[in-house]
Order: C-alpha cells, then sequence, then structure tokens
C-alpha cells in the first residue's frame, strides 16, 4: 500500500502536468457549447489539485493494496524469479489487465466527451472489462502450467498468451460500443488526453513495480532483518 | 521442489520461499475487500450508483476519474 501511495506520487505528478491541460481544454470546449453546469460545488482549482491528488493517490493506495497481495502470492509460485523481478512482471500484469484490457475497448474520455444519460450503462461495462481482464489472465495462466508438461514452458506460455489475446478479441467483438463523442470535439485533444491518461498508468505501474520490488528484496534477502519469517520453506 | 530453499550465491540470487495461502487469505480478504471499496468510491460513486445523495463526492474526485479511465459522466 505504501508502494501504491509512492507510485501513486509519481502518477499525480504525470497527471498533472500531462493530464491537467488536455482536461482545460475539453472543458473550455464544453463551456463553449452553452452547456449549463450550474452553481459549481467545487471550484476547478480544487479539482485540478485537491480533488486529482485524493483521487490518484487513493487509486494508488487501493491498487498498490491488492498488488502486493497478488505479488506476495506470486513470490516462489511464478518460477524463480527474485522478489523485485517477481514485483516488475505483477505490476506489468496488473497494466494489461485492470488498464490496457478495458483501454483497448472503452478508453479514457475528457469531460465533454460521454452522454450522461448513459453513464450507468458505460460504468458496467468498464469494470466488466478490468474484470474481464484479470479473469482471462487468471485462466491464461493457470491453461498455460497445465500445458507445460506437454508442450515445454516456451510453447504453453505462447499458447497461454495466444490464448488471452484471442480471448479479449472476442471480448471487444461482442460487447457494445460506445462512440459519444460531441461533433466538432476536436480529435487532437481527445488522442493527446489518451495518451496522457496511458501515461499515468505506466508512470504508476511501472513506478509501483520498482519500489514494491525494492522493498520486498529488501525485506527477503538473507541477512536482512525479520526475514521470511516462515520456516516452513519445504511446504509445497 | 527442493530449490525453493533459497541458496543465494553471487551469481543466482535469492529465490524466494512461498509464502503458505493460508498466511495471505485473511490479509487478502480483509484489504481486498477495503481496496475495493476505496476503488469504487474513486471510479463510480454518485456516477453510475450512489451510496451518498449529492455530488460532493462525484465532484471532488472528477479530474482523477476523467485522467484514471473511469467513465464520468
Amino acid at each position: 500500500m505504501l508502494a501504491g501511495l509512492g507510485a501513486g506520487v509519481f502518477a499525480l505528478l504525470v497527471a498533472f502536468f500531462l493530464g491537467e491541460p488536455g482536461v482545460e481544454d475539453a472543458i473550455a470546449f464544453e463551456e463553449a457549447g452553452a452547456h449549463e453546469h450550474g452553481a459549481e460545488l467545487v471550484s476547478r482549482t480544487a479539482q485540478s489539485t485537491g480533488g486529482l491528488a485524493t483521487g490518484v493517490l487513493a487509486f494508488g493506495v487501493a491498487f498498490g493494496g491488492i498488488a502486493a497481495l497478488v505479488c506476495c502470492f506470486a513470490l516462489g509460485r511464478a518460477g524463480r524469479f527474485a522478489p523485485r523481478t517477481t514485483a516488475l512482471l505483477v505490476s506489468g500484469a496488473a497494466l494489461l489487465c485492470v488498464y490496457l484490457v478495458p483501454f483497448l475497448k472503452y478508453p479514457a474520455n475528457p469531460p465533454a466527451v460521454g452522454d450522461p444519460g448513459t453513464i450507468g450503462k458505460r460504468t458496467a461495462l468498464y469494470f466488466l472489462m478490468m474484470l474481464l481482464g484479470v479473469v482471462l489472465a487468471v485462466a491464461a495462466v493457470l491453461c498455460g502450467r497445465r500445458l507445460v508438461p506437454r508442450l515445454g514452458t516456451w510453447y504453453a506460455t505462447v499458447a497461454a498468451g495466444a490464448f488471452f489475446v484471442l480471448a479479449v478479441g472476442l471480448a471487444c467483438a461482442f460487447l457494445p460500443a460506445v462512440d459519444e463523442v460531441p461533433e466538432g470535439f476536436p480529435a487532437d485533444l481527445l488522442w493527446r488526453f489518451r495518451v496522457a491518461a496511458l501515461a499515468i498508468q505506466l508512470t504508476f505501474w511501472t513506478a509501483f513495480g520498482l519500489l514494491f520490488g525494492e522493498a520486498a528484496q529488501r525485506l527477503l534477502s538473507p541477512g536482512a532483518r525479520g526475514a521470511p519469517g516462515d520456516p516452513s520453506p519445504a511446504v509445497r | 521442489m527442493t530449490q525453493h530453499v533459497a541458496q543465494p550465491t553471487a551469481t543466482t540470487p535469492v529465490v524466494p520461499t512461498r509464502l503458505p495461502v493460508r498466511a495471505i487469505a485473511p490479509w487478502a480478504a480483509f484489504a481486498g475487500v477495503l481496496m475495493l471499496i476505496l476503488l469504487y468510491f474513486v471510479g463510480a460513486e454518485q456516477g453510475a450508483t450512489s451510496v451518498f445523495s449529492g455530488t460532493g463526492v462525484h465532484e471532488w474526485v472528477h479530474d482523477a476519474r476523467h485522467l484514471l479511465g473511469f467513465p464520468c459522466h
């Protein structure tokens, strides 16, 4: 969780400097369209600083905590990898499952894009896609492990990867599309916003993998105080 | 399975022992639920569904929600 918080700080910097200009431009577009918002509940300044920080850091703690648990499980089970290698692999997989997979079908949208009437459907689809990413990845790993004795590690991994890509492709093909970009919305702005959103996630997961890996490596290195704390290495 | 006993030398880095599932499970249940709730508040509260009425939570995390890729409005 702390590593997640640390990674959140990095992601926040990227979000603030790369992402916010896009949000501002999009809101300028939204307001140019004379779309009445009524009284502002939270000022734009607060939204783009404190609000952004709360959201990104909470996101960091949440995903950091979950990913840390996954790392604990993967340690020693994912192959003969050192703790920091495991951490980086897990965070790479997490980036793929909970971000890149949903992003492929339902990419991040700036303000002014999206019909408020369909928010329920879009949120459900987005979380469904996240869930699918995780479930399919776990399924791919399990299948891959089953195939190792028959195909060998290399081909089993290739087969599992192919299964994952195929399954995600099918999901993308059959889930309903969302196309709610308003007329006249600058394509370039949309592109910049999405690239910034991608950069935020990339930063977050890379930073998390490195920070958590470093911490885990130090904790678990022989000679470190309070190392593994599990005197039964032969079990399983 | 004997190679799980870490025997670090200059060339082979530490290969960690497996943490038993029974040791991870309670943490996973506790923290997992907490983290999912946290995620829900950042990602979806007062957008698609609401626990609290009003739009305070939505407005406060508005920018983060957009930039983290969640559907916002």
